[in-house]
């Protein structure tokens, strides 16, 4: 589709800061434009979730959830929006318009995909007095989609649901769809903006915007919270907190910003009022492929692992390895060797 | 001839939810609620970190993370032997207050108002049931109006929030021994600046919009009773003190049992699985011993959640169990009709308030430079207990540690209690309860019936949550 705004100026727009995506003023009006076009049909499921995803792509500001859920698409099914229940909702909303949209309508899934005991562990309706596990609908519904968007680190990676000990099988829905483009948008939840920004570069141009090697697209996900953080000085000179409460980089405390991909440093969540780090909580890589395979507030190196912890093992293994290639591992271990973040104590007490 | 009705899925809850009734003569004769996804949450836990509960277990639901990671963090303090300084405590409630405020908002006007007012002809709001809705034309599209504005509401009561939490949903803000962010006056007057805002909302549109709605449908007032008894186990704490029941809370933990009230003891919960697919040995047990064997071929059973029961009796919790219990005036002069479906709405609405108002209050007594935690070590071995309100009611969390790393963890949570399925002694729960006699003009067209289930807010994500199931059993227990 044509449009005013190049596809370059587009991602451009969306990778900036927080105030570049919320002008609406520049967006609102390729919005109307894609509007014009006919809203595409959009399928919105949820399988092994929280409901997070749905409840945060609600906190858009620009465009506002009215105009995306009335103008930019159009929202065929959406278990906590819809109207209709049950069989109407089943049939009428989502079986129906597949049918009657095929390769032409958009397939949102949030939630990881149990596979476990045939898909029993999550069933989402009935067919004739048989229960509709979420996998059948997803291979039913998912495999006619033009696209799929998985939103959330469980569609997308598996997540928590997918976390060992689990006896469920949660699976990433790229395991289970094979033949359809997939774009992962994870985050536990993800940014609103990045769900309606990855939902406005397909529409308006027709195509998916550039992905990195998990999927994600680099307009959102190719910088380090750690490159940006409000709390880098402290982290560079060395003061680490303690404490909850106390001033300092949040390293010693848990936070996973040098290993995790996301741009909240400069976006911002809810309308620009804070985020993970600044209020004093730490990074816990929510949007990463291992998450949430760490102690969350443990620091990243030394990390103790338990017994009934193996997996974690491996995770260290790739948070480490992933820190190298990401080039902080020299300034890490650097760190570590002079002793400035150091596992003993009184060496820590002495630096201060 | 008594005729079976199905709703699967129930949508505009949160989770997985069926319902099943018999209708007989136009009225509910049984009714069945199951919830069909399950993701075996606290066994995540096992092994971890304990610490990592706050993060991992607030993940159990997205629309009230909060509460969860309140609960979480409470058994925490609780096994530690540590507590919140004020500071921390305050701002814990200050961030679930906030949910509380979205939570409710979007409760009424976007999951709940769909059945009694007629949203615009276009997807997602059509299809819809064909029902008698009898909204007067502009009450109507008032109601339409304040659904977008509503919107946009809840979502600066997740900014609030967010002032306090870094993100939601899912904040990171609620640790171990208190709170992570610095209060100042800049926070302070945001929040304020915020919450003003809301009060007006929820004073003079949320609350009136629910008395248009309830007078329009009285007879509402007069469907969904359920088992009448109450329960709160109390939350968002007024003082300092380990004691999470006897200490003052803006909502106090009591019980109303065969109307008479009584004071709550956390000792009497138990859980009952006669109707659940678990193994009959594993019933009545209490929170903190909770052994979990799953049974899915087991005759009769057709639920995933346990039936919770105080001292053997089925109770029903949130927003009017706490008002009742609180004895707020305007819930309790309804007398016996605010236990319906009307009165659990306008309960809710009633509480959106008093809880916004009343931390426009907490937030002033914020002290800048105090500290907002308590410096902890992760004892060898202990247990913690975590009682707290979400907004969907009593919530609780069992946490035992062992060899500094979580052994076992068990959530008793709202939706569980509401609905539950029968126990040992056929009675059924809370939201079956409610279910019975209510009248169902078309049986193809069965708005009635997800009325009353709305009315209670249920939510699965959190009600289903501790199994270790067999698969080549259950496989074949659901073909049966
Ligand atoms: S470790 Fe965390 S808190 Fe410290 S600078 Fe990096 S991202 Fe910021
Ligand atoms: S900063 Fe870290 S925890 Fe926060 S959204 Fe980004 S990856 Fe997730």
């Amino acid at each position: 589709m044509p449009t005013k705004l190049s596809r370059r100026e587009f991602i451009r727009l969306c990778a900036g800061s927080a105030a570049a995506i919320s002008m609406s003023p520049f967006l609102a009006p390729f919005m109307a434009e894609a509007a014009e076009a006919g809203a595409p049909p959009v399928i919105w499921i949820q399988g092994a979730g929280c409901t997070g995803c749905s409840i945060s792509l609600l906190n858009t500001v620009h465009p506002s959830i009215q105009e995306v859920l009335l103008k930019v698409i159009s929202l065929r099914y959406h278990p906590n929006v819809m109207a209709a229940a049950g069989d109407l909702a089943i049939r009428e909303a989502m079986y129906k318009v597949a049918e009657e949209n095929p390769g032409k309508f958009f397939l949102v899934v949030e939630g990881a995909v149990p596979t476990g005991a045939d898909g029993l562990y999550c069933t989402v309706g009935e067919e004739n007095g048989e229960p509709i596990t979420f996998v059948k609908l997803l291979n039913d519904i998912g495999s006619k989609a033009k696209a799929i968007l998985s939103f959330g680190t469980c569609a997308a990676y598996g997540g928590i649901p997918a976390t060992p000990p689990n006896p469920t099988d949660c699976k990433p829905v790229s395991e289970v769809i094979k033949n359809v483009p997939i774009v992962n948008v994870p985050g536990c939840p993800p940014h609103p903006d990045w769900m309606v920004g990855t939902i406005a570069h397909i529409i308006l141009y027709g195509d998916y915007p550039e992905l990195d090697e998990f999927g994600r697209p680099k307009m959102f996900f190719s910088k380090i919270i750690h490159d940006n953080c409000q709390r880098r000085q402290y982290f560079d000179n060395a003061i680490f907190a303690k404490n909850f409460g106390d001033p300092g980089c949040m390293l010693e405390l848990g936070c996973k910003g040098p290993i995790a991909h996301c741009d909240a440093t400069t976006r911002l969540w809810n309308g620009g009022v804070n985020w993970c780090v600044k209020c004093g909580g730490v990074c816990i890589g929510c949007t990463e492929p291992q998450f949430p395979g760490w102690p969350i507030y443990e620091r990243m190196p030394e990390m103790p692992v338990g017994p009934a912890m193996t997996a974690t093992v491996d995770q260290l293994g790739m948070i480490l390895g992933g820190a190298a290639v990401l080039g902080i591992g020299g300034h890490l271990a650097g760190n570590i060797l002079t002793g400035r973040i150091g596992g003993k104590k009184d060496a820590k007490e002495g630096e201060e | 001839m008594a005729q079976k009705v199905v709703v699967d899925p129930v949508t505009r809850i949160e989770g997985h939810l069926k319902i099943e009734v018999e209708i007989d003569g136009g009225k509910v004769v049984d009714a069945r609620t199951s919830g069909t996804m399950f993701r075996g949450m606290e066994l995540i836990m096992q092994g971890r970190d304990p610490r990592d509960s706050s993060q991992i277990m607030q993940r159990i639901c997205g629309v009230c993370p909060v509460s969860h990671g309140t609960a979480a963090s409470l058994a925490l303090d609780d096994a530690f032997g540590i507590e919140a300084p004020d500071n921390g405590r305050i701002i814990r409630n200050l961030i679930l207050g906030s949910n509380y405020i979205q939570s409710h908002i979007l409760h009424f006007f976007h999951l709940a108002a769909l059945d009694y007012v007629k949203g615009p002809d276009v997807p997602p709001f059509v299809p819809r049931y064909q029902a008698d809705y009898r909204l007067p034309d502009a009450v109507n599209k008032q109601a339409v109006d304040n659904y977008i504005k509503a919107l946009d509401m809840r979502r600066k009561a997740q900014e609030m929030l967010a002032i306090w939490g870094g993100k939601m949903p899912h904040q990171q803000g609620i640790v171990v021994g208190g709170a992570t962010e610095q209060p100042d006056t800049q926070k302070i007057v945001e929040f304020k600046w915020r919450l003003a805002e809301l009060i007006d909302f929820i004073d003079n549109v949320y609350v009136p919009t629910v008395k248009a709605v309830a007078e329009a449908y009285s007879d509402w007032f007069d469907i969904g009773r359920g088992c009448m008894n109450l329960l709160a186990y109390g939350g968002m704490p007024l003082e300092q003190g380990k004691d999470h029941v006897k200490k003052e809370k803006f909502f106090p933990s009591g019980t109303y049992i065969r109307r008479e009230y009584r004071p709550f003891d956390p000792s009497l919960v138990a859980e009952e699985v006669k109707y659940s697919w678990y193994k009959d040995d594993t019933g009545g047990k209490k929170p903190t011993e909770a052994v979990v064997t799953p049974d899915p071929k087991k005759e009769g059973a057709y639920s995933w959640l346990k039936a919770p029961r105080y001292n053997g009796i089925v109770m029903e919790v949130g927003p009017l169990a706490r008002m009742w219990i609180k004895k707020v005036k305007e819930v309790t002069d309804l007398g016996e009709k605010a236990f319906s479906v009307m009165g659990r709405h306008f309960a809710r609405a009633i509480e959106c308030s008093l809880v916004a108002h009343a931390m426009d209050e907490w937030v002033l007594q914020l002290e800048p430079g105090k500290p907002v935690a308590t410096p902890y070590e992760i004892p060898g071995e202990a247990y913690g207990m975590g009682l707290t309100e979400a907004p969907r009611g009593a919530l609780g969390h069992w946490h035992h540690i062992k060899h500094q790393r979580t052994a076992v963890y068990n959530a008793v949570v709202p939706t569980t209690w509401n609905a539950s399925p029968r126990d040992g002694l056929n009675q059924r729960g809370p939201m079956e309860q409610a279910l019975i006699d209510t009248p169902v003009a078309d049986p193809n067209n069965p708005v009635e019936p997800v009325r009353v289930v709305r009315s209670f807010d249920p939510c699965f994500g959190c009600a289903i949550h501790l199994m270790t199931p067999d698969k080549k059993t259950l496989a074949e227990f659901v073909i049966d």
